[in-house]
């Protein structure tokens, strides 16, 4: 930017500029809000480089998932009806987790299937979120900040709701393309469910350990150093597991090294120091 | 078959340890997931041919009672006889006056999961009449006295040197070990049944409104000794199969295949109509079909018609990754994998197995598999609904989905909730980063470390930060 200009000249810019950034709501998603804020961050820093001006709604929770998927169809209309009343006057809404995107996208139109004013409401709002990387990627045509940087073998692992919900495939991988040092080393069987799906984990573990285990597997094949996605669900199952086998692979969210924020400790490793 | 889903989760566990099935399935995976991609990828409408096949079949269901009774008109006008079974129970007494009608002593299968689905076996059985399966896979787990794990592949928990031994024990011959040995002493054994045989039951993959034919595909031809050498042919099936042409059969077929086995076409598609006619140098004298509904038309009118279009090709426990880690046995009933746990609830009732819809992970990739595009893990969703409103989910899982509800619908007491618990998860993972026990979260901590929180929670640190600008 030009030195010579005149304030004025710069706030008049400004405010034109700030007119067309689109305004985003970004929706911070439970696992992420209480275990891993840095996705937030990275999420902001992503959203913002490509332009975006972000808030983050303090009256949101939960999309309503595990009431949705549990088969309490009326606790997930009560936490759908907030969720659009918080977000429906963004121009989008915008989050790093394909399965909570994908219930927004698709399954709040059916909870509302019988609710016409409702379900209005609902498709409005679903049109216009997105997953993170779908967003950039797809909406924004966006470039990963210049300097970006992850000199690591690593391997991605595609989670089932962004992956079959909303066709989240090559954006990932287009985008870490960008980040300079990376080396992107598919597995086997990626596409296939590392055996989280939400309360699964807890009311079959064993069934849950050995999808794990076999993810683990398939990623280690790879001689990757790191293992990256886009649901914190996904990370912190495979994390988890990781640590309790004591096998070398670290876990990062995607967004986290698309924004040149994973040099700390992955998903479920020590601290380097407390603070 | 009796029903032993309640026990899906002793099942579960112990097939999750069992080295055989392990290595089995393992095995089973490897070859069907891959085959089925293969042929998908050789024809380029293969995508336009599922959609196709869904219209038809919802275009069928909407119309079945008129292509049934066209149908059975068809069947009657080429000289068989149809014969219409409201439940399980109707569908054996109606198979069983007509064995005992031609005194028969042995009657050879083609495979059926119909007949597995009313337990036709056990009712010919318990009446004198020696059963013979002749399905290669259904006549390896008939000598090991066991249900079948997979409904195109009913023997694929069974390794070859269970087999092996299994052989070696029942065909009193030295063991043989390679597959083609198998095989060739399987054709043996069953070579004399097929000639002794009274009556041939088989399933009918699709029944033809406009020709009255049924239609069976196997691999090993034994399908078509089963219905031609027996005096009396008799087809169960169910009432969903009827497809209005000849066409419509040959689209259904294409998916089929290719679906199941990862074949073009099977080796073996065989259309009958009717009992032999004159001049026909083999057939059968009589040919008899028994349509069965058995909770089909009760499912015909609610939501679970879509389930109605299915085609039995076994896509979606090939590809379902929990099936692929506990068998079919686990499962407890004659349909396992996704289309299983929707089906068994529906026929078997919800109470009976309350574990099936639940046991799924809603990878969504059964139904991106489906020849037929069965939403699968939304009708599977359905019955945890259902289970829901009937309260038949655990108390304690009701009460915390009340709890969380509670909190989650106000926002404060729900980030004030997720305030505390950040606090204490971060204390108990201090500097480690993750946790290692946690009291009642024993199905998380048992087999893994729970990642410990970083910090504050997002939307606290984000409030702290903007409100310095």
């Amino acid at each position: 930017m030009s030195d010579t200009r005149s304030t004025a000249d710069t706030t008049s810019e400004d405010t034109a500029r700030k007119a067309t950034r689109p305004r985003v709501g970004l929706f911070a998603t439970c696992l992420m809000n209480v275990f891993r804020p840095s996705v937030g961050f990275a999420s902001v820093k992503l959203l913002e480089e490509a332009g975006c001006q972000v808030e983050v709604p303090d009256a949101q929770t939960c999309c309503g998932q595990p009431g949705y998927n549990s088969g309490d169809s009326d606790s997930a209309r009560a936490l759908a009806r907030q969720v659009i009343e918080t977000f429906e006057n963004f121009e989008y809404v915008v989050g790093p987790s394909g399965s909570c995107m994908a219930t927004i996208r698709h399954d709040y139109p059916v909870l509302f299937a019988d609710d016409a004013p409702w379900r209005e409401r609902a498709e409005r709002l679903a049109a216009k979120s997105w997953e993170l990387t779908a967003f950039l990627h797809d909406v924004l045509g966006a470039k990963i900040p210049e300097g970006a940087r992850f000199a690591h073998a690593a391997t991605y692992h595609d989670s089932c709701s962004g992956l079959r919900g909303l066709g989240i495939k090559g954006q990932p991988r287009a985008l870490l393309a960008g980040v300079d040092g990376l080396n992107l080393r598919e597995m086997e069987d990626t596409e296939v469910c590392c055996g989280f799906g939400g309360t699964f984990c807890v009311k079959y573990p064993e069934i849950s350990t050995k999808m794990v285990d076999d993810k683990i597997r398939n990623a280690l094949d790879t001689g990757a150093e790191v293992l990256l996605g886009g649901d914190l669900g996904c990370l912190m199952n495979i994390a988890g597991r990781l640590k309790r086998i004591n096998a070398p692979l670290r876990v990062y969210h995607v967004a986290e090294v698309l924004a040149g924020m994973a040099s700390g400790p992955g998903i479920a490793d020590a601290r380097k120091e407390s603070k | 078959m009796e029903i032993r889903s309640r026990e899906f989760k002793q099942r579960s566990v112990f097939a999750i340890h069992d080295a055989n099935l392990q290595s089995a399935l393992d095995r089973a995976r490897d070859g069907f997931i891959g085959t089925r991609a293969a042929r998908a990828a050789e024809l380029p409408e293969f995508e336009q041919l599922r959609e196709e096949a869904k219209g038809l079949k919802n275009h069928i269901l909407e119309h079945l009672d008129h292509y049934l009774e066209k149908y059975e008109a068809a069947v009657t006008a080429a000289g068989g006889h149809v014969h219409w079974a409201r439940d399980a129970a109707e569908a054996r007494r109606i198979v069983l006056e007509i064995c005992k009608r031609h005194d028969a002593k042995t009657v050879t299968k083609g495979k059926s999961m119909i007949s597995e689905e009313i337990g036709l076996n056990e009712a010919l059985i318990a009446n004198g009449m020696e059963v013979v399966e002749t399905d290669l896979g259904e006549y390896i787990i008939q000598l090991a006295e066991e249900p079948p794990s997979h409904i195109i592949a009913p023997a694929v928990h069974k390794t070859k040197k269970q087999i092996t031994e299994l052989f070696a024990a029942h065909h009193d011959r030295p063991p043989k070990t390679s597959v083609p040995d198998l095989v060739n002493e399987a054709r043996e054994m069953l070579r004399g049944k097929f000639f002794a045989a009274d009556v041939g039951i088989t399933g009918g993959n699709f029944l033809i409104a406009e020709t009255g034919s049924s239609v069976i595909v196997t691999n090993e031809g034994n399908g078509d000794l089963t219905q031609t050498l027996a005096r009396v042919h008799i087809v169960t099936s169910s009432i969903e199969k009827v497809v209005p042409t000849l066409d419509d059969a040959t689209l259904l077929l294409r998916l089929l295949a290719r679906s199941a086995t990862g074949q073009e076409t099977e080796t073996y598609t065989t259309f009958s109509t009717g009992p032999r006619r004159e001049g026909d140098i083999d057939g059968p004298e009589e040919y008899h079909v028994v349509l069965v509904d058995n909770g089909r038309s009760k499912m015909l009118g609610g939501r679970f018609r879509e389930m109605l279009r299915c085609i039995r090709c076994g896509a979606c426990m090939n590809h379902c990754p929990v099936y692929g880690s506990v068998g079919g046995h686990a499962y407890g009933w004659v349909y396992p994998g996704p289309m299983g746990s929707v089906l068994t609830p529906l026929i078997k009732g919800l109470d009976n197995s309350y574990d099936l819809p639940n046991a799924c992970t809603l990878n969504g990739r059964c139904a991106s598999v489906c020849p037929v595009k069965i939403p699968l893990p939304d009708l599977l969703r359905e019955l945890r609904h259902m289970q829901h409103q009937r309260e038949l989910s655990p108390p304690t899982q009701r009460h915390a989905l009340a709890l969380w509800r509670f909190a989650a619908t106000r926002p404060k007491l729900y980030h004030f909730g997720e305030r505390i618990a950040t606090r204490a998860l971060a204390l108990a993972g201090r500097t480690k980063g993750r946790i290692r026990r946690m009291p009642f979260a024993a199905g998380w901590t048992d087999t893994r470390d729970l990642p410990a929180p970083t910090g504050k929670t997002f939307i606290d640190q984000w409030k702290a930060r903007r409100g310095q600008k």
